[in-house]
């Protein structure tokens, strides 16, 4: 009894355990507003497997750096600066979980399930990036303009989301802005806008709560609130979000318009850690010209802060400008790592130097022809569900049920492992599920043969039952490792679609394993132990 | 109960000459065929445009043709994709535009070309796959290596588990498979792409695990039963896993045969060569590794298997009856060895 329990036990951990992982879920997707063009993000319930691209249609590209207008030196360089800027740029795709990925060393993938236009994804990633230095508005221009702006939108009947209690509340302490003061002053009610709004740490920066930023965006979007942002400042979204205190928030920006000097005059940027002060530091060289032009301007804003601006995205928090820099200048990022300063160079060089990049491979699906992908595979799957059963309780009867059971159990465990690890279920991994039914019944037809043998021989029901999974345990696991093997060696040099063909298989062995033999074997156990006086097995 | 081929006694090893020519038949016209027509690679391989188009109406691929050779793509492929209001177009690279790598514009071309015939809004692109002939180079390089790779480990792995005997005999019955499959996917004009080479080396796993589960029984009868020669024993040993070769067979066919029947069209090629790789790999386990390691061990005679040295020595009818088929039909003819 205790080992049946105990089995029973581990079967009841890995169900739970499956079932948890395929548990639907809340998906926060952005999409694409027909009407208005913007992003907007919706909620939907879905099952955690993710669907590679030929399931659900999306796009596929892949990219190199075009040579054919002459060599580029350093195509590894390249190809990392033109991964910052599509990074950057990802929130215009409006897809859920885009891949930008390098592949090798000077390939880069990019892909967007769901995006349906190949143009207009091809145009956003080759469009050359631009990078620009802005001051950040040190006269909080834009802050005193809030009031103005809440009167706009409140005059366009915009109301104001969510009860907080006023405008620029105060999040990090010390600063009160009398901003706050302002418009708490004004009709006691909250501005639709600033009351969406936290002060940051520098002048012109705000902090907006991740989950709000869509609406903040769409806002500052009105031309009613365009009108009435003073002349000369603009807003510029943060690249990255801030986590202050475990809540999220993407900062902010109003700069100046006018950028004192934008990547063309930048000829270098090298990250390195001083040795004197142990500090992460980023090196540039301005080319003569600009290193003149930037030199003018930094006389004029020694201690304000400038923003580094890459494709309309503030990248990092804008330094300050602690003296008059010339052609060779840095930026001091504190106690920050290397690598984050690594990065900041990156997206320097990447403004500086524009990769031209060429698509070597596309792929585009169509999203009909991957839900038709699913639904034909889906039904293939129960037809050949359905044809082993048949088989296997024809012929194995009773323990042909006990076989189709542990099937059961193989297909919540496969899917389950495909969500627990997060591979992609592709249209060829529907295909390997399919066909990894008829071969995960094997393990079971190798032992109730052996069974069967071993009741020919004259054993004992019970010594039987245990010879034969004793037995065919030899063969079992011969035969999985050697589709195993292949199917890891494919999944080494295949791409995309064969990837998830070959996960497909070699989970579908793993846990055919598990159902096959452990499970089956429990079945058994409990149906021996139930009718001690029995006989005969329906083998 | 019902019990299919139970205590079997058939002389499957009789019949290896046949088998021999039947393989050697089909490699020779698939090898003519190859040689002849070349393998039909994916655009995956050589480069080039595909698109899959959904028309309103069926209209035929008279008209696409026409427009195409209007815009000046000759040469493209075109045919209906499961349906006849669906069309898949293939322009392969040509060495001329291999040269300037003008993939891209094709499926422009492609597009201007329905538009004026089909007419805009009449037509929906469904997919599109340009690839550069670079990219399918790499991607050839790399399927070859998978395909390498993979009798590599095969083999490692084999060397492990066996004798070398029997691991040579199980690599030729595999590596027939994987050329029969060749002739097979030549013969039938099957789009070679990467997951036509997945279901080939499927097929390798799985023709491999057929052999080694018969080639684990006759290690396993070679321990029990002193007194057999080679040829009884493989016998006795096919014969014992007919059962399991049926029915594991039965179920895997049914559902290749599912995922051909009915998984649509982008994964047909794929249940061709598995459903055609599954068959090969049970004839192969059953009548060319079997046969394979009767020929080795008599011409490189091992400890383990006794070699040929037991081979046509004594006369099966002699020796005690075999457990296992205690009634067997009829005598196994006694040996002569083969020449």
């Amino acid at each position: 009894m205790g080992t049946i329990r105990g089995r029973l036990i581990t079967i009841g951990i890995f169900v739970l355990a499956s079932i948890a992982a395929l548990v639907p879920r809340n998906v926060t997707k952005r999409v694409m507003d027909k009407a208005t063009g913007r992003m907007k993000d919706t909620t939907e319930r879905q099952v955690p497997i993710k669907r590679g691209l030929d399931l659900q249609g999306g796009i596929h590209l892949a990219l190199e750096v075009d040579e054919s207008k002459g060599p580029v030196p350093d195509c590894a360089d390249a190809i990392q600066r033109a991964e910052r800027v599509v990074r950057t740029r990802i929130d215009e795709f409006g897809t859920t979980d885009p891949v930008v990925q390098i592949q090798g060393r000077c390939r880069l993938i990019v892909e967007l399930p769901g995006e349906t236009d190949p143009a207009r994804a091809k145009s956003v990633i080759e469009r050359t990036a631009f990078l620009e230095f802005r001051i950040t508005d040190m006269q909080n221009q834009f802050q005193s303009s809030l009031q103005q702006i809440d009167g706009v939108l409140r005059r366009a009947g915009v109301k104001p989301r969510g009860a907080a209690p006023s405008a620029v509340s105060q999040l990090f302490g010390s600063d009160t802005s009398k901003v706050a003061r302002d418009s708490a002053a004004d009709a006691n009610a909250p501005g639709a806008l600033s009351s969406l709004l936290f002060q940051g740490q520098l002048p012109g920066e705000f902090l907006v709560p991740e989950e709000q930023w869509e609406v903040v965006d769409s806002l500052i979007q009105r031309p009613d609130v365009r009108q009435a942002i003073p002349r000369g400042i603009d807003l510029r979204w943060g690249a990255q979000v801030e986590v202050r205190s475990a809540k999220t928030y993407r900062p902010l920006y109003a700069v100046e318009s006018r950028p004192i000097i934008t990547g063309e005059e930048l000829q270098k940027a090298t990250a390195r850690r001083d040795q004197l002060t142990n500090q992460s530091v980023v090196d540039f060289v301005l080319s003569r010209r600009g290193g003149r032009k930037f030199g003018e301007e930094t006389a004029r804003h020694i201690q304000h802060y400038m923003a580094i601006i890459l494709d309309g995205r503030v990248q990092g928090q804008p330094p300050i400008i602690k003296s008059q820099i010339s052609s060779r200048g840095q930026i001091e990022l504190g106690s920050k790592t290397l690598q984050e300063a690594s990065d900041l160079a990156l997206v320097l060089r990447a403004g500086a130097l524009p990769a031209p990049l060429t698509i070597v491979e596309e792929r585009s699906i169509g999203p009909s022809l991957g839900a038709d992908s699913i639904k034909d595979g889906v039904r293939a799957g129960i037809v050949g569900v359905a044809l082993v059963l048949l088989i296997m309780i024809g012929y194995y009867r009773f323990s042909g049920v006990l076989a189709v059971g542990a099937l059961t159990f193989y297909c919540l465990f496969t899917l389950a492992g495909l969500a627990a690890f997060g591979f992609t279920l592709t249209l060829p991994g529907l295909a390997g599920f399919v066909l990894s039914i008829g071969i995960a019944v094997d393990a079971n037809v190798l032992i109730f043969e052996r069974i069967r043998e071993e009741l020919v021989h004259g054993k004992s029901l019970r010594l039987a039952v245990d010879d034969g999974f004793k037995h065919a345990m030899n063969a079992i696991v011969d035969s999985n490792v050697s589709t195993a093997l292949t199917a890891f060696i494919l999944y080494l040099v295949g791409t995309g679609p064969v990837k998830g063909f070959a996960i497909t298989l070699i989970i579908g062995i793993a846990a055919s394993m598990v159902s096959a033999i452990f499970v089956v074997k429990t079945l058994f156990l409990i149906w021996l132990q139930r009718r001690p006086a029995m006989t005969t097995l329906s083998v | 109960m019902i019990r299919l081929f139970a205590n079997a006694n058939y002389d499957f090893i009789k019949w290896r000459r046949w088998a021999y020519s039947i393989t050697a038949v089909i490699m020779l016209v698939g090898a003519f065929d190859l040689a002849i027509r070349g393998l039909n690679y994916s655009i995956e391989f050589t480069g080039g445009t595909l698109m899959q188009v959904e028309t309103k109406t069926a209209i035929g691929t008279g008209p696409i043709r026409a427009a195409l050779d209007n815009v000046g793509l000759h040469g493209a492929e075109i045919q209906t994709f499961g349906s006849d209001t669906s069309y898949v177009i293939r322009a392969r690279v040509t060495a001329a535009a291999a040269q300037n790598e003008d993939t891209a514009a094709v499926a422009a071309a492609v597009g201007r070309a329905l538009d004026a015939s089909v007419g805009a809004g009449q037509y929906k692109v469904e997919r599109t796959e340009v690839v550069r002939p670079k990219v399918g180079k790499e991607l050839q390089g790399k399927a070859f290596l998978a395909i390498i790779l993979s009798f590599f480990v095969t083999l490692i792995y084999l060397a492990a588990r066996f004798e070398w005997r029997f691991g040579l005999a199980a690599v030729l019955a595999t590596a027939h498979d994987v050329l029969a499959t060749i002739a097979f996917i030549s013969l039938m004009h099957i789009e070679v792409s990467l997951i036509v080479v997945g279901a080939v080396l499927t097929v390798v796993g799985y023709s491999l695990n057929d052999t080694i589960i018969i080639f684990d029984r006759v290690r396993e009868n070679l321990h029990k039963y002193r007194r057999q020669n080679l040829y009884e024993i493989l016998n006795l040993s096919i014969n014992e896993t007919l059962p399991r070769s049926v029915l594991t067979h039965g179920t895997t066919i049914a559902t290749t045969l599912a995922l051909l029947l009915l998984a649509g069209e982008v994964i047909r090629p794929f249940a061709w060569v598995m459903s055609f790789g599954i068959f090969t790999g049970t004839f192969s386990s059953i009548y060319i590794a079997a046969p394979i390691l009767l020929l080795i061990e008599k011409r490189w005679p091992g400890q383990d298997a006794r070699g040929a040295r037991a081979l046509g020595a004594r006369a099966p009818s002699a020796g005690p009856a075999i457990p296992a088929a205690p009634k067997a039909p009829a005598p196994i003819p006694p040996r002569v060895p083969a020449r």
